[in-house]
């Protein structure tokens, strides 16, 4: 089988199948690429895993890309990330020519009154356990409670906060190491 | 232009989408329910709660969704392509010059800003979700089985690890029989 439909094949079983997003999966892209391709080691994989995270963007797209880089270059990774963005485009098409007419049906409509808090809740757990791994201490809990308040309160558009932060740290970063290394 | 406005949102929330799907919620309803309308925070939480139950990430369904709402299959794919392309032109210069120098000490420095501001980003996201839209029978008086229903799926979340799968289909089938 030729090499760039394997790198398709594969993201698109991936994107097929792995409900819940991003880190959900990690184990499945481990299991293909690492394990039943040998496209490449664990240490790897997990090199890779730290470039992903690190960059912005959708995590399987990046993933994908990233994989289909190492293998066979720039073809390699287009085909890869076509194979992980294939499978949800089709079915959110199918669901939005479908979902404007039904969402008006009565039973449609009492399904997602119930559906509409518990997505909420379901964007509140993760954030919450966040605050965990995170290692947000009192001091530092300014900068979450700050980034809420903008948003939130004051409709500041999410940009600012994240470029404001990722400056921020970088000053407060470099001015504790340099005084950290003059003394 | 739509498909200009669209590859403008977009493009800029593959830019700015440090930390994954959660984090990029807010990002994405700032743009598409607060400044351009494109859709209400209502049908954000419907999209969103299809998102966790099919396949494929909460940021690609939702540039889908969004795109074909305004534009058809053709805005669809616009949005969707326009939301991976800084992806694709990081990830190049991230594998060619960045790639030994990724536990650089500024890449840490900047994530010690970020990461922190992330998770207030996605707490954001939940509260601009609890309004009146998704939450209609909250208050005094009124029955407030939204709340009821929120409270339970938080518990089961965080406390229970429950599979959230599992968790909308159950919220839907507590609405169809309570709610009217």
């Amino acid at each position: 089988m030729n090499i760039y439909f394997q790198l398709f094949k594969t993201f698109f079983e991936i994107g097929a199948f792995t409900i819940g997003g991003g880190y959900a999966m990690l184990s499945m892209v481990e299991r293909s690429v690492v394990q039943k391709k040998k496209w490449m080691t664990k240490d790897d994989f997990w090199d890779m895993i730290v470039v992903v995270q690190t960059i912005p963007g959708v995590f399987a797209v990046n993933t994908a890309l990233y994989t289909g880089y190492r293998i066979k270059g720039m073809k390699g990774a287009i085909c890869a990330a076509l194979g992980a963005i294939i499978p949800s485009f089709v079915i959110i098409c199918l669901v939005a020519m479908f979902f404007v007419e039904i969402r008006d049906n009565t039973i449609v409509e009492r399904i997602f009154k119930g559906i509409r808090p518990c997505v909420v809740a379901l964007i509140l757990a993760p954030a919450l356990q966040m605050v965990k791994s995170a290692k947000i201490t009192l001091k530092t809990a300014v900068i979450p409670i700050g980034a809420v308040f903008l948003v939130w309160w004051c409709d500041v558009s999410p940009v600012y906060v994240i470029v404001a932060s990722a400056l921020g740290g970088v000053l407060i970063g470099a001015y504790s190491y340099y005084r950290i290394s003059s003394k | 232009m739509i498909y200009l406005e669209l590859i403008y949102v977009f493009f800029k929330i593959g830019v700015f989408g440090f930390g994954g799907g959660y984090a990029m919620i807010s990002l994405i309803q700032f743009e598409v329910v607060d400044h351009f309308h494109w859709m209400t925070m209502q049908e954000f939480a419907d999209i969103l709660a299809i998102s966790q139950i099919t396949p494929g990430p909460i940021s690609i369904n939702t540039a889908t969704y969004v795109g074909f709402n305004t534009a058809g299959i053709l805005g669809a794919t616009v949005a969707t392509l326009a939301l991976c392309l800084p992806s694709v032109v990081l990830m190049l210069f991230v594998i060619r010059f960045l790639f030994a120098n990724i536990e650089n000490r500024y890449v840490q420095y900047v994530f010690s800003g970020l990461r922190p501001a992330i998770v207030g980003l996605i707490f954001a996201a939940a509260l601009l979700l609890m309004n009146t839209e998704n939450f209609p029978d909250a208050g005094i008086g009124k029955n407030n089985f939204s709340i009821v229903i929120c409270a339970a799926t938080f518990i089961a979340s965080y406390f229970y690890k429950v599979n959230p799968v599992l968790l909308i289909v159950l919220a839907g089938a507590c609405g169809f029989l309570i709610s009217s």
